[in-house]
């Protein structure tokens, strides 16, 4: 019966959505070809994988790969390099879009409010080869930064071979992109909060910073807890852009990542199987984290991604 | 309403605008400096040190070098090309996958959007990824810069949300009139959502111009780099040979190059994007609809 029914129903829906069907069906090969077939492709990763040979020839060989990146001196090294990255971008370059949404939140001159809004917002369309152009030409031992330096009594150097500065030029530089875009969202959010509370709380005596702990973080707190999880989930992922763009190998010591270390094995040198493995540990890390984010976030706030 | 400001508020504001000033100032600062770098005169610039704030001396000669330099004028022309076809092609892909996901009683919705919102989740990687290009010949072509990125799922998802917010009475009437999806698509939905394709023209847009790392990694061939490879190569790599400077002296003038380099690739942008920025910010407000 139920069989029968659910033929019935397929029919019926072919009959009236035939042609809804032929219109995504491009969509369709798109996700079949460029999503699902490189996620099939990643069975790479228990493979001894010979290009010439394809999936099906390649021999299988389970987890060595794995094991051989567990084993490797380099996997400390990495995992330690990714998790410190992402906390310094978490840690410093999270709240500092939703500061920057406050102190603009306060400001009564329209036109000053605008201006400043406009300004902060022109890093981010500067590309990121460019951003990462000014930043190395800036970081010279002749760049603008020594400049300053000298300037407090310090010593030249090259800011960018120094292993030490890596972490904070990267996290830094960021925020300077960053920070002025990231504030939009919170900015219509703030917009959103009912004047009449901040009244209220006003008659109650409250001032400015426990109007701010008690009326306008509470209001704005879902939004915030929405580009938490997001963040969360991308912790692992983050910019192999910006750091094969800014490192070399005299500070890969604090800057290559999981992400720029797979490039380079892969792409660079070729070898398919065992940086396939590598990215796909990278990318279930990625998925779990998300998932756990969004669990507590749901059972805390009831806020949740889905 | 007349409201006494407390002494403690008037110092607040008066340390905000402050603060904000400065930030503006550390946004705006670098810009500058490139700027006034770019046309100043190249030797006098090698050999000054700190800030500046003001051109020294003036000359254009390494905006003559930049434009005379064949692999910029060919960069341009190569991300023009991905960026007119891309653009185009994207937002056909991406509004036939929104149309489809908006559309009401349709059974395997569900499923495809479950397949579809998995994929923003979790991915093959990049090495699975560059192997299915190869496979497809896509590489060492500008079409292996535009066919794999046809559709950002996260712009389709925003497209959904407001094509479901056009009112289901309109295209309803001409489909009772006869009209199919592709009519209801291309006549009635899309020319009623204009405002919601210039944020996906600009969000296209701004990738497709930023993008230079799946060019980097599948093109050999270099005249088909797009502009920010070209530029990679002069700021980054430092390659004089790229930069077509060369003769005198040559260290000088590979730096005022490369300043003018950034202004000639940034300059377009940040020109046009003041007008935009409604259209930016009303993306960024439409994609923080939750879901």
């Amino acid at each position: 019966m139920e069989g029968n029914s659910f033929k019935v129903r397929l029919r019926k829906d072919f009959r009236r959505n035939w042609s809804l069907y032929v219109l995504v069906l491009p969509v369709l090969i798109f996700y079949a070809v460029f999503m699902y077939k490189p996620m099939y492709g990643a069975v790479i990763a228990f493979q001894d994988y010979i290009p010439a040979r394809g999936v099906s020839g390649s021999d299988w060989i389970g987890l060595a790969n794995f094991q051989r990146f567990f084993q490797s001196t380099y996997f400390v090294r990495l995992m330690r390099n990714t998790i410190l990255l992402s906390l310094y971008s978490i840690i410093f370059g999270f709240p500092a879009p939703i500061i920057l949404a406050l102190l603009l939140n306060e400001v009564k001159n329209r036109k000053f409010k605008s201006l400043t809004q406009t300004i902060t917002y022109l890093p981010h369309f500067i590309s990121l080869v460019v951003a990462c152009g000014m930043i190395k030409d800036f970081c010279l031992s002749t760049g603008i930064f020594n400049d300053i330096i000298v300037l407090f009594g310090g010593e030249r150097s090259p800011l960018l071979q120094n292993p030490a500065y890596f972490r904070t030029i990267y996290t830094a530089s960021s925020i300077w992109q960053e920070v002025g875009w990231g504030s939009i969202i919170y900015l219509s959010a703030l917009s959103g909060v009912d004047s009449q509370l901040y009244e209220a709380a006003s008659i109650d005596g409250a001032g400015k910073w426990k109007q701010l702990l008690n009326v306008t973080l509470p209001s704005i707190l879902p939004t915030i807890i929405i580009m938490l999880i997001l963040r969360m989930g991308s912790l692992m992922s983050l910019g192999y852009e910006k750091t094969i763009l800014l490192y070399n190998s005299s500070t890969y010591e604090t800057a290559d990542i999981i992400s720029s270390y797979v490039y380079r094995i892969g792409l660079l040198e070729q070898d398919w199987g065992y940086s396939t493995a590598i990215g796909l540990f990278n990318s279930v890390i990625n998925c779990v984290l998300l998932v756990i984010t969004n669990k507590i976030s749901k059972k805390c706030t009831e806020t949740s991604l889905w | 309403m007349k409201v006494r400001i407390s002494t403690g508020e008037k110092v607040f504001r008066v340390c905000n605008y402050i603060i904000l000033t400065l930030v503006a100032l550390v946004c705006l600062y670098p810009m500058w400096y490139v700027a006034v770098a770019s046309v100043s005169d190249s030797n006098r610039l090698m050999a000054h040190s700190g800030p500046l704030l003001k051109p020294l001396g003036f000359s254009i000669a390494s905006y003559a070098k930049v434009f005379a330099n064949p692999m910029i004028v060919k960069g341009y022309g190569n991300t023009l090309f991905i960026l007119v076809v891309g653009v185009f092609l994207d937002l056909i892909m991406t509004s036939l996958g929104a149309y489809f996901l908006s559309r009401k009683g349709v059974m395997f919705k569900k499923p495809i959007m479950m397949l579809i919102m998995f994929t923003m989740f979790f991915g093959g990687g990049m090495i699975p990824f560059y192997l299915t290009l190869r496979d497809l010949h896509l590489t060492n072509s500008r079409w292996g810069l535009i066919i794999p990125f046809l559709i950002s799922t996260y712009n389709m998802i925003i497209l959904r949300t407001s094509f479901e917010s056009i009112p289901v009475s309109l295209t309803e009437a001409a489909q009772i009139d006869g009209a199919g999806h592709f009519t209801v698509l291309f006549k009635i939905i899309l020319p009623l959502s204009k405002s919601i394709l210039a944020v996906m023209v600009l969000y296209y847009g701004v990738g497709i111009w930023n993008a230079w790392f799946w060019a980097s990694a599948i093109l050999r061939d270099r005249e088909l780099y797009p502009l920010q490879v070209v530029l990679r190569e002069i700021l980054i790599s430092n390659d004089t040979q790229a930069m077509g400077s060369g003769g005198g002296d040559a260290e000088a003038i590979a730096m005022s190059i490369k300043y003018a380099t950034i202004m000639v690739a940034t300059v377009p942008i940040l020109f046009v994007y003041p007008f935009l920025q409604k259209y930016f910010t009303a993306g960024v407000m439409i994609g923080a609809v939750k879901e």
